[in-house]
């Protein structure tokens, strides 16, 4: 067995372990299902109630890659603003940070204002939620270009432009790819706050619903499906990383990732 | 102003000091220096003495405090003069093969920018492979520079330098980071290519013995305020080989620019000390 897989196979263990304590934890101390239901129980719920939950499931899943989707985009551009102009910098960093201390929940009664309950509350508030971390990377991939090699560029007479695409952005490329990881599951985030709020669709609303009428096993299959679907965007990202940026994993100045 | 017509790069009456008021340092005194086409110029002396600040200068990367600086008979950057660079660290980019690695220039530079879509696979292909070869790389462009040597990336980053055919090639101690007998390899390479192309080269370097084999001039610097104080020819037979610079004329001259270098630093450590208010 190559030592690989036996950490895979160890980490297994440990997360199987994990469910099984807790199983036996809440028939040992005797926990009712309306606190801490079993894991058993939220599977068997999750089964039970699948054709219930799908669409919700489905609803939270497209409103989330939507807004990541918006989110990528506007971070990407405004990212490459900011870490290209010194101007744009100083202008840009403090909003940002201010923007992005605002509680999230704060803003979804304005989003719900302006454009009415439903699904484009949700994909904003994912969009920016998952915008801030892409934002920073992409701006500190930018800002790190070596001092020598612009030199080179500048002295073949290279644009602005040509700068930021053939080494500016190849070059912030490991550090955009590291904040898709973290944002995703921050869009996960946003809709669902927003689907709480102000949607009478998707997996916020259900466990809103479920927990005011005391369904405490379906609240608990709503925050499974949940972790599995971050899970699931998070190893698909990670594996994209792995193939587009292969070059950066060989050098250790990107283990900031 | 008075211009020298056979010079390719003259500096005339040329400071330059980085930052202002309090922290203003003034790296270079007034320096003139006239560089003919085609001419091998090392630059040497102790670090801080704006040797790589000339570099700058000539490329147009930064501007004179006060002086001129002419390259090809007009005021730097008003030609659009080809410049090839290469640093002691080789700054390839990781993400690209060696071979696009060496192409980079071409991407950029006219006229070979508007072709190269046409002719990346092509032309500009077999014209980095040659370049490769010629510095001993034939067969590595495929690869990627985390799979290379720090000799290796040199050769690679001196063929970046010289692939759109420079008119000035600038070379800030491209050799520092090498051990002596891939130095004294890339010496006998970076001969060959200059005898090749005849571009006119700066070369920045701490070490004597490369200065003296390679260039055609050597210009002695000194620091604080830095300025050029010996400007010597070097006229040995090319092309020149490591045996010779055992050579006793050879082992003089190194020995003579040293002294010199070393006269210098105690000039200025003197001016140091008689700024030193009593
Ligand atoms: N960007 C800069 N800002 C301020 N001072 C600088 C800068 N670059 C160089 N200097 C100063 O100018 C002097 C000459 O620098 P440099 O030309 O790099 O020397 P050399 O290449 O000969 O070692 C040094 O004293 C250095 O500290
Ligand atoms: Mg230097």
């Amino acid at each position: 067995m190559t030592p690989g897989w036996r950490r895979h196979l160890q980490s297994a263990a440990v997360i199987v372990g994990f469910f099984v304590l807790w199983e036996l934890a809440c028939i040992v101390f005797h926990i009712k299902e309306i606190v801490l239901p079993r894991p058993t129980q939220i599977l068997f719920t999750l089964w039970e109630r699948a054709p219930a939950i799908w669409p919700h499931t489905l609803q939270t899943l497209y409103t989330t890659l939507v807004g990541f989707a918006l989110g990528i985009v506007s971070g990407v551009l405004i990212g490459a603003l900011i870490g290209s102009s010194r101007l744009a910098y100083d202008v840009g960093y403090p909003l940002l940070i201010g923007f992005s201390s605002i509680p999230k929940v704060a803003v979804v009664p304005i989003f719900v204002l302006w454009f009415g309950a439903g699904t484009v509350p949700a994909v904003l508030t994912a969009m920016i939620m998952s915008l801030f971390p892409i934002v920073v990377n992409v701006a500190t991939g930018l800002a790190t270009t070596e001092p020598e090699l612009e030199d080179v560029m500048k002295a073949l007479r290279a644009s602005k432009f040509d700068i930021l695409m053939n080494v500016g952005l190849p070059r912030a490329m490991p550090y955009f790819f590291a904040s898709l990881k973290v944002s995703v599951t921050l869009a996960f985030v946003g809709t669902v706050i927003a689907e709480t709020v102000a949607s009478n669709l998707g997996i916020g609303n259900l466990m809103m619903i479920a927990s005011s009428s005391f369904d405490v096993p379906l609240v608990f299959a709503g925050l499974l499906v949940l972790a599995l679907l971050g899970v699931g965007l998070y190893a698909i990202f990670s594996l994209i990383e792995g193939r587009v940026i292969g070059w950066a994993k060989r050098k250790d100045e990107f283990a900031l990732g | 102003m008075t211009e020298d017509a056979r010079a390719f790069v003259q500096l005339q009456d040329v400071t330059l000091a980085y930052g202002r008021g309090e922290r203003r340092v003034a790296a270079l005194g007034k320096t003139d220096l006239s560089i003919a086409k085609g001419d091998f110029v090392a630059l040497v002396g102790p670090s801080g003495c704006g040797k790589s600040t000339i570099l700058k200068l000539v490329t147009g990367l930064i501007p004179a405090s006060s002086g001129w600086v002419f390259v090809a008979g007009r005021e730097v950057g008003a030609e659009p003069v080809r410049v090839g660079m290469a640093f002691q660290n080789p700054t390839l980019l990781p993400w690209l093969s060696i071979r696009d690695n060496v192409m980079l220039p071409l991407k950029i530079v006219p006229p070979f920018r508007q072709e190269f879509r046409a002719k990346r696979r092509g032309e500009f292909r077999d014209r980095a492979d040659a370049l490769l070869a010629q510095v001993g790389l034939s067969g590595f462009g495929d690869k990627f520079p985390w799979q290379l040597s720090g000799g290796m990336l040199q050769r690679a980053s001196l063929c970046r330098a010289l692939i759109h055919d420079p008119q000035l090639l600038m070379l800030d101690e491209p050799f520092g980071a090498l051990d002596q007998f891939t130095r004294e390899e890339l010496w006998g390479i970076l001969q060959e290519l200059w005898m090749d192309r005849r571009p006119t080269v700066l070369l920045v370097t701490h070490d004597l013995k490369e200065a003296s084999f390679l260039a055609t001039r050597v210009c002695v610097m000194r620091a604080r305020p830095g300025r050029i104080v010996e400007d010597s020819f070097v006229d040995f037979p090319r092309p020149r080989t490591i045996e010779m610079t055992y050579e006793p004329g050879f082992v003089a001259l190194t020995q003579r620019l040293r002294e010199r270098i070393v006269s210098a630093r105690g000039d200025a450590a003197a001016a140091d000390l008689q700024e030193i208010p009593a």
